[in-house]
């Protein structure tokens, strides 16, 4: 058995730029928005020296590499581009972290970027490229597990409509995230219908975005800055096609509980409600949420709804999760999500998470689960 | 005995040098292309086609015209109808017509010769006939030709049926849309090498085998081609001669579509001797394959003007501009690219499992899966299948979900994961409103349309409730 990846790699920065419906801004404009934050948290101030690699994820990328290499000016160096549906940014960020502990670089560049906004489309884009599987919309696909799962275990619409409640909220306190707004269980159990059960609330929005991180190795993060945060577990695990799965029961995510047992099994973590401190989840859709609870292991199957209920995942319960708004706020700038969970994550190692700190946190978990879903990516990080 | 009792074909005297298609000026001797003059269509070629072919004939003894044509301008209306009142043909004669694909006319006469055979008519007219329009300056404007073809078939032929072998293929590689004026092809190589090729060669090699002749039997092979090359390498595969195939004419009349095969047979026919067998075939969609041999009768054929004569007269027309007005075209038309909807080779494919339904079972395990993998998801056996075919199972529902996103005539769009026989098949359902639908509900699956991309229909399967009763 290989060793574990844990305590081998430090972030020593992170970077975002201003997520939404950036209209007036390019995609240079945000990978260099987040990667010169990203350098200067880091104390970088030489990135064409000190950078030797960079690991990018997007899923809707132009010109290959060569838009990275531009926008950051980053020339005659190795950079490598992931894009695979929503774990792209995570995925990115496990290449980075390889590449350190394999003592191939000292200190390389991780940034997740996606402009789904110059497409002209509301939501995500319909394909009529087939004629089987359609239609192949991301609330078709995350919905598949709503009828049975709400029938076997008497949950219902409102359950989810407290988690974008809760979600809405803490992306008021988060300054980088798109939608900054309260709303109610009933704003969202009357919006329009998507994909039953989902309504426009249960939806993650569409956004661009750009988020950054820049890794190093654990024995020279002191140099960069005095509280680095180590890597302690990073996972994919990619799972049978739900849609042909002769075993799916449609009760949990197999991609998540795969990745999250080889995650665990990194870090060492033997109970992880209790001792993880923050989690950010992948908020695509309300249910997703809701089945992740449990999938990740923070509860029982079946169990989540009356968490819900008591706010054990809201800010101030006992494991407060998707503590800067989440997918629902910050919007899903495909690439970027991943790297953008980091980015919070880090800040609330740090203590620098502002009014939505959680105390004390040591610990922490960031999650993607993408394709119909098939694939989930798990980064934990800690102090 | 059974077979072709008389020939006849009509080409345009007009011909479109292809140099004045590239805006150069006309070469004398250069290519060029048969074009129907402004006052012709498919039905006056056909008829003139038709007449030269009953030179001699006693138009009283015709009980039937089959009208092959894939550019006949009407939808609803009978282009054989107005052929054989043209012909004075009997008021009790049989009329039919045969089209959507080029291989009707080779359809249309293979028809005619089972129905002789069969003694259930004595004589009958086929008549192919075709005016295909390529895009202005488009890759097909320079290929094809216009022209028609008759074949008089009756049980005192000069050509004697053998045989016939007919296959039947789907695949997307040749198409014009209702309503469209220009003809489609998808990417050439696919249409050769997916298309064209696999079926003749199919078709002539059933037609051999069925025969128990080989290819140096025949004296003449007359196929439909849709250039000068293609067909070359699939009779040198079939062990043909470069001296036993019957010139394709590029360069003279061009790709005449549904008539061109039987065109390039009445060439054959016209100077052909008493025992020579002759093999003709036709393509789209499939291909059809059929042999004669030539009896004693062909000397005591009539004189007519058949092909020799029609490609001999001939006069270029002067200008582009005059082909695009004799035809009614814009200058600033082009080929529309933009949509072309599925793409046809993922469609060639994909035809088993979205067409046909089919699944696949392990043969080692038993595991059905939906649509065929490579490596069995149960036992992880590779390659080990046998089809299973879906579309007349039973199934059960798992999940569903109401898409009112996805755009659809009448949201929402309900998809299904539904379960039959160990298999897990994900549909769209239809028949049914989202109140009713329920879990563990039977299903039945239906062949339906699942959206028009491409300004086609496109088909797949999709969930129905379990009628068990009609209260």
């Amino acid at each position: 058995m290989a060793e574990s990846i844990r305590d081998k790699v430090a972030v020593v920065g992170v970077g975002a730029c201003q997520f939404g419906e950036n209209w007036d801004r390019s995609r240079e404009d945000m990978i260099v928005d987040a990667a010169y934050e990203a350098y200067a948290d880091a104390g970088i101030d030489d990135p064409q020296r000190r950078i030797e690699a960079v690991f990018a994820g997007a899923v809707y990328p132009r010109e290959g590499t060569a838009e990275i290499a531009e926008a950051l000016k980053l020339f005659g160096k190795p950079i490598s581009l992931v894009s695979d549906y929503c774990q792209t940014g995570t995925d990115a960020f496990r290449y980075g972290v390889f590449s350190i502990a394999a003592g191939v670089y000292d200190t390389v560049l991780v940034v997740g970027f996606d402009k789904p906004k110059d497409r002209g489309v509301s939501g995500p884009s319909v394909t009529f490229d087939r004629v089987r599987g359609l239609p192949a919309t991301p609330a078709g696909w995350f919905s598949l597990c709503a009828a049975r799962y709400f029938e076997t275990f008497g949950a219902g619409r409102e359950d989810l409509a407290k988690i974008a409640v809760k979600n809405h909220h803490n992306g008021t306190l988060a300054p980088k995230s798109m939608l900054k707004r309260e709303i109610t269980v009933k704003d969202v159990l009357e919006a329009r219908i998507i994909s039953w059960p989902f309504g426009l609330y249960d939806c993650a929005a569409q956004s661009d975005g750009a988020a950054a991180c820049v890794l190093t190795r654990a024995d020279l993060a002191k140099s960069f800055r005095d509280d680095p945060v180590y890597v302690k577990a990073v996972s994919i695990a990619v799972a049978e096609h739900p849609q042909r799965d002769p075993n799916f029961d449609f009760l949990g995510w197999k991609p998540t509980i795969y990745a999250a047992k080889d995650a665990y099994a990194q870090a060492g973590i033997s109970e992880p409600f209790r001792e993880l401190d923050v989690v950010q989840l992948h908020d695509c859709f309300t249910l997703t949420e809701l089945l992740t609870y449990e999938d990740l292991g923070l509860c029982k199957k079946g169990e989540a709804k009356e968490h819900v209920a008591s706010g054990t995942f809201a800010l101030g319960g006992e494991l407060p999760v998707n503590t800067d708004g989440g997918l629902k706020t910050f919007g899903h700038p495909t690439g970027a999500t991943g790297v953008r969970m980091i980015y919070e994550n880090t800040l609330q190692l740090q203590g620098r998470a502002g009014p939505r700190q959680v105390p004390g946190a040591s610990l922490a978990l960031s999650h993607n689960i993408g394709g119909p879903p098939t694939t989930c990516g798990i980064a934990i990080l800690g102090r | 005995m059974t077979g072709i009792a008389a020939y006849g074909a009509y080409v345009p005297i007009t011909r479109l040098p292809l140099s004045l298609i590239a805006g150069r000026p006309a070469k004398e001797g250069g290519p060029e292309r048969s074009v129907a003059d402004y006052d012709e269509d498919a039905v006056t070629m056909a008829v003139t086609a038709a007449i030269d072919c009953l030179t001699g004939v006693a138009r009283d003894s015709v009980d039937a015209v089959y009208f092959a044509s894939t550019s006949y301008p009407l939808r609803e209306k009978q282009g054989a109808a107005l052929i054989a009142k043209a012909l004075d043909l009997r008021r009790d004669v049989l009329t039919q017509d045969h089209t959507g694909s080029l291989r009707a006319g080779a359809a249309a006469l293979e028809s005619a010769l089972h129905a002789v055979t069969a003694r259930a008519l004595r004589a009958v007219l086929v008549v192919a006939s075709d005016c295909r329009l390529g895009a202005p300056r488009g890759a097909l404007e320079a290929k094809f030709g216009d022209g028609a073809v008759a074949l008089l078939v009756t049980a005192s032929p000069i050509a004697r049926f053998e045989a016939s072998f007919s296959l039947a293929d789907e695949l997307q590689d040749v198409w014009r849309i209702d309503g469209e004026r220009f003809t489609h092809t998808w990417e050439d190589r696919f249409a050769i090498q997916e298309g064209y090729t696999p079926n003749l060669f199919a078709a002539v090699l059933g037609l051999l085998e069925r025969t128990g002749r080989s290819a140096e039997d025949f004296a003449r092979v007359a196929l439909y081609t849709p250039d000068e090359r293609s067909s070359g390498g699939v009779l040198k595969k079939l062990g043909f001669k470069d001296q036993q195939v019957q010139d394709p004419l590029f360069g003279r009349l061009g790709n005449t579509g549904t008539p061109f095969a039987l065109m390039l047979l009445v060439h054959a026919l016209e100077s052909a001797r008493p025992g020579d067998r002759v093999l003709v075939a036709g393509y789209g969609d499939g291909a059809h394959a059929l042999s004669f041999e030539v009896t004693d009768a062909i000397g005591a054929l009539a004189p007519r003007r058949a092909m020799s004569w029609h490609l001999a007269r001939r006069r270029a027309i002067p200008s582009y501009d005059t082909y695009l007005r004799a035809r009614g075209l814009d200058a600033k038309e082009w080929e529309a690219g933009a949509d072309l909807g599925l793409s046809a080779t993922i469609r060639f494919r994909e035809r088993d499992a979205d067409i046909a339904f089919l699944g696949a079972r392990c043969t080692s395990c038993g595991q059905v899966h939906f649509p065929k993998p490579r490596v069995c998801a149960k036992c992880f056996a590779k390659d080990g299948w046998e089809p299973y075919r879906l579309s007349d199972r039973r199934g059960r529902l798992l999940a569903y979900t109401f898409d009112y996103f996805f755009p659809a005539a009448e949201p929402p769009t309900i998809m299904v994961m539904t379960e039959v026989d160990g298999c897990r098949v994900q549909v769209q359902m239809t028949n049914t409103r989202p109140a009713d639908v329920a879990l563990e509900q039977p299903v039945e699956y239906v062949f339906r349309k699942i959206h028009d991309a491409g300004g086609k229909p496109n088909y797949f399967w999709k969930a129905s409730p379990l009628e068990t009763s009609h209260g």
